[in-house]
C-alpha cells in the first residue's frame, strides 16, 4: 500500500518535471515577447522587467495578422475536411473488408511520409505553377491534406477496428448501404476516436512550414510565414519573433486546451474493452 | 423577378468592379527582415500614392528561407516575385542565367554615375547592370575607446592581425566578462566564411587557382585559420561557433568585446543608445591586415532586381529605381533622420553634411567600400569575382561545408590541419563533379 503510494507520488512529480520542461520554451516564449528587444537579449536573462506592448503594436503595423490568421484557419480546417472525406471510406473498407494487400498497403501509405519533403519540392512546384495553384489557399488546402492522409487513415484505421463488426453485419441485414453503414453507425460510434484525428491534423496543418513558405507569396500565406517575416539575420528582432510567434500560437492552444477532453477520450478509445 | 434583377444588377456591378481592379498592376516584393527593409515597406505608401495604378505586396522573409524561396521561384520561372531582394552573390549567376531583366534604360534623374562604382561592378554582369542597390556594406574594425585609453593603446586607421592579438590580450578580461575579441564563429558560407574568407586574402590564400584547384591545403590558410582558432581560443568569447553577426552584436553592445570585425552596418545600431550601451565609447578602424593589404574587407549589397518571369515587369523597374533614387534617401532622411537612410549605395549621401554629421562613421564606411574590390582581391590572380565568396554557383555548398569544418576547429573537434585537408577534399570533389576540373 505503502509502496503504491510513493510510487504514485513519484510518478506525478515526474510527469510534472516532465509538463514543466515542455512548457517552459512556450512560456518563455510569452514572456519575451513583452520585453523591450534590449532585455530579450540581456544575459543573464531578466526575470523582473515592465512589460511593454510595443512588440504587439510592431508587429500589427507590419503585418496584417487577420489576413494570415485567416489563412490558417482556412487551409487547417480545410484539409482536415479533404483528409477525412477520403480517409473515413478507405479506413472503412480496410478495416472490415481486409484484403492479404491491406497491411501493405498501410505501410506503403505511411512509407511516404518518410520522403523528405524538398526532394519533391520542384515538381510540386511546377505542377502548381502550371495549374494556378501557387499562393492560392486551395493549392495548400490540397497539398496539407495529401500530407496528412496517411496519418489520418491510420489513425481513423485503428479506431474502426474497435467498432464491433456485429454491429455493422446486422445494420447489413436490415438493408442498410455502406453509405448508411458510415453515416449511421460508423461515425457516430467512432466519433472521440474521429475527433482527436481531425484535432491532430489541424495542428499538424496549422503548424507546417515547408510547404506553406514555399508555395505562398502574399495572397495564401499562413500563420507560419508570418512568423517567418520576424526572423533577422542582421538586428534585433527577439522580442518581436516572441510577440509573432505567442499571436500564432495562441488560437491553436486556445482550441487545443477547449478539446483537449475529446483529445484524450480520443486517444484511449478502445484501450480498455 | 425584381428581386432576380436587382441580384443580377448587383453581379455586374461586381463583375464591373473586378474588372476596374484588374486594371492596377500589383507588384509583389520579396525582401529580407532588417530595418532598412522595413523603412522600405513602410514609406512605400508614398510610391502607391504617386502611382495610384500600382499595387504593392510585400513578401519579408528571414535571408536564408528568402535565398531558398526565390531561387525555387526563379530557377523554375514560376513568376510569383515581381521584385526580388537579392545580393551581390547572385546578382551575377541569375544574370549570366538570363534569370533577371537587365537595367539598362534608367532615367537621367537617376543617375546612375552616382551609384558607387564597387556596388555597381558587384551588381552587373558583362558590363550591364541587373539589380539597383538598396544599400551595400564593407566590414571594419569596432573597438571600445574606454577600454583602449586605460590601456593605453593608440588605434591607427587601419591596424594589421599581429596588433589586434597584441591588444586582444591586453584587454582581455573574462573575469570581469569582457573578452579581448569577438569574431564569427556560426558555421555557414556568410557567416564565418565570409570573415574567414577576408582574413585568408590578406593572408595571401584564396579559395581556387586560374585553373580551378582549390587551394585549401596552401601555407596561407593554414597560418590564416591557426592565427584565428589561437586568437579566438584565447581571446574570444565561449562558445563561439554559435556567434553570428546578431550574435556578436549582441555581445559587443552589451559591452561584452573589446574588439569586433564585421559588417560596416553595425554602425548604425551600436552608435544608437536606445539598441547599445556602448554607443558612446565606440571607436572604428579599418578592417586589419596582414601580409598582403587587399581583400580584409568585404564587399556586400542588397540590391533590387526583376525577374524575367514577371508578368509586371514595367511596373517593378518603376518601383526598383524609386527605392534606390537619392528622392528614396532624403524622403527616409526626412522621415526616419539621416542616421537610418541606407547606406553605402550613393556618393551624393555621402557630400551630404547632414548625413556626415548625423553618422560619424560615414567616412569610414566609405573608404571601405571604395577599397574592396570584388576582382583584385587576392595576392596570386583568380578566376572568380567575390571578396568573402567565389561568384559561382557552387560555393553555397562548399562555402557551408567549409564552414562546418572551420567551426570544427574552432571548438577543438579537429586540428586545424585536419579540417583543412577535409575542407580541401571535400571541395576537390564537389569541383569535380561540378566539372570544373578534369
Amino acid at each position: 500500500m505503502r509502496h503504491a503510494k510513493s510510487d504514485r507520488i513519484a510518478l506525478s512529480v515526474l510527469g510534472w518535471t516532465v509538463a514543466l520542461v515542455m512548457f517552459f520554451p512556450i512560456f518563455w516564449m510569452v514572456l519575451t515577447g513583452f520585453k523591450t528587444e534590449a532585455e530579450a537579449v540581456a544575459t543573464p536573462p531578466s526575470l523582473i522587467f515592465t512589460p511593454t506592448l510595443d512588440n504587439y503594436a510592431d508587429v500589427q503595423n507590419r503585418a496584417d495578422y487577420l489576413k494570415f490568421a485567416f489563412n490558417s484557419v482556412f487551409v487547417s480546417l480545410g484539409s482536415t475536411l479533404l483528409a477525412l472525406a477520403f480517409a473515413i471510406p478507405a479506413s472503412y473498407a480496410m478495416a472490415f473488408f481486409p484484403t492479404w494487400r491491406t497491411k501493405n498497403t498501410l505501410v506503403w501509405m505511411l512509407s511516404t511520409k518518410m520522403l523528405p519533403p524538398v526532394g519533391v519540392l520542384v515538381p510540386i512546384y511546377l505542377l502548381f505553377r502550371d495549374t494556378g495553384l501557387l499562393d492560392t489557399r486551395i493549392g495548400l488546402t490540397l497539398v496539407y491534406g495529401l500530407i496528412n492522409l496517411p496519418i489520418v487513415v491510420w489513425m481513423l484505421y485503428t479506431f474502426f477496428k474497435e467498432v464491433p463488426r456485429d454491429i455493422l453485419e446486422a445494420a447489413r441485414v436490415d438493408g442498410a448501404r455502406p453509405a448508411d453503414e458510415i453515416r449511421h453507425l460508423l461515425v457516430p460510434l467512432s466519433l472521440p476516436g474521429i475527433a482527436s484525428t481531425a484535432l491532430l491534423a489541424i495542428i499538424l496543418s496549422w503548424n507546417e512550414a515547408f510547404w506553406s513558405l514555399n508555395l505562398t507569396a502574399s495572397k495564401a500565406a499562413p500563420l507560419t510565414a508570418f512568423i517567418a517575416s520576424f526572423s533577422s539575420p542582421q538586428g534585433l528582432f527577439w522580442a518581436k519573433l516572441s510577440a509573432a510567434s505567442t499571436l500564432a500560437v495562441a488560437p491553436i492552444l486556445i482550441f487545443g486546451w477547449m478539446s483537449q477532453r475529446q483529445l484524450v477520450r480520443g486517444l484511449t478509445f478502445g484501450a480498455v474493452k | 423577378m425584381c428581386r432576380i434583377v436587382s441580384l443580377s444588377v448587383f453581379a455586374a456591378a461586381l463583375l464591373g468592379g473586378t474588372a476596374l481592379a484588374q486594371a492596377q498592376t500589383t507588384v509583389t516584393i520579396a525582401t529580407v527582415n532588417n530595418a532598412d527593409m522595413i523603412i522600405m515597406q513602410r514609406l512605400s505608401d508614398r510610391f502607391e500614392e504617386a502611382h495610384p495604378d500600382i499595387d504593392l505586396e510585400w513578401v519579408v522573409l528571414e535571408e536564408n528561407v528568402l535565398r531558398q524561396r526565390i531561387t525555387t521561384d526563379i530557377a523554375t520561372l514560376g513568376g510569383q516575385f515581381d521584385v526580388m531582394t537579392i545580393g551581390t552573390y547572385e546578382v551575377p549567376i541569375w544574370a549570366a542565367q538570363g534569370w533577371l531583366v537587365p537595367l539598362e534604360d534608367l532615367p537621367s534623374e537617376y543617375d546612375v554615375d552616382d551609384v558607387l562604382k564597387p556596388v555597381r561592378d558587384g551588381l552587373s554582369h558583362d558590363g550591364t547592370l541587373y539589380a539597383l542597390p538598396f544599400y551595400a556594406e564593407s566590414s571594419m574594425l569596432y573597438y571600445r575607446t574606454d577600454l583602449f585609453q586605460e590601456a593605453g593603446i593608440d588605434m591607427p586607421d587601419q591596424p594589421t592581425w599581429d596588433q589586434v592579438r597584441e591588444w586582444a590580450a591586453a584587454i582581455h578580461d573574462p573575469d570581469n566578462g569582457v573578452y579581448g575579441i569577438c569574431l564569427r564563429g556560426k558555421p555557414g558560407w556568410g557567416e564565418n566564411m565570409a570573415f574567414l574568407s577576408t582574413l585568408v586574402n590578406t593572408f595571401g590564400g584564396q579559395w581556387f587557382d586560374m585553373e580551378w584547384r582549390p587551394r585549401l591545403d596552401d601555407q596561407a590558410w593554414h597560418d590564416a585559420v591557426t592565427f584565428y582558432v589561437d586568437l579566438m581560443r584565447n581571446y574570444g568569447p565561449p562558445g563561439a561557433t554559435t556567434n553570428g553577426f546578431n550574435e556578436n552584436l549582441a555581445l559587443f553592445s552589451t559591452g561584452r568585446c573589446g574588439m569586433w570585425v564585421d559588417a560596416t552596418v553595425a554602425a548604425g545600431m551600436l552608435y544608437n543608445p536606445e539598441q547599445s550601451t556602448v554607443a558612446d565609447r565606440l571607436g572604428f578602424a579599418q578592417a586589419p591586415v596582414a601580409s598582403h593589404p587587399k581583400g580584409s574587407n568585404w564587399l556586400w549589397s542588397w540590391a533590387l532586381a526583376v525577374p524575367t518571369s514577371s508578368d509586371a515587369a514595367d511596373a517593378a523597374k518603376e518601383f526598383v529605381t524609386w527605392a534606390t533614387s537619392k528622392e528614396y534617401i532624403e524622403l527616409v532622411a526626412e522621415e526616419e533622420g539621416w542616421v537610418s537612410v541606407p547606406p553605402g549605395t550613393r556618393r551624393s549621401t555621402y557630400d551630404n553634411p547632414s548625413y556626415t554629421e548625423a553618422a560619424p562613421f560615414a567616412e569610414a564606411v566609405l573608404r571601405a567600400i571604395e577599397t574592396a574590390d570584388p576582382i583584385e582581391t587576392t595576392a596570386n590572380p583568380k578566376p572568380y569575382s567575390g571578396v568573402q565568396y567565389a561568384g559561382i554557383p557552387e560555393f553555397q555548398a562548399i562555402g557551408t561545408q567549409v564552414g562546418q569544418m572551420m567551426a570544427a576547429a574552432l571548438s577543438g573537434q579537429m586540428t586545424v590541419d585536419q579540417a583543412l585537408q577535409s575542407a580541401q577534399t571535400s571541395t576537390e570533389r564537389t569541383m569535380q563533379q561540378a566539372g570544373y576540373l578534369k
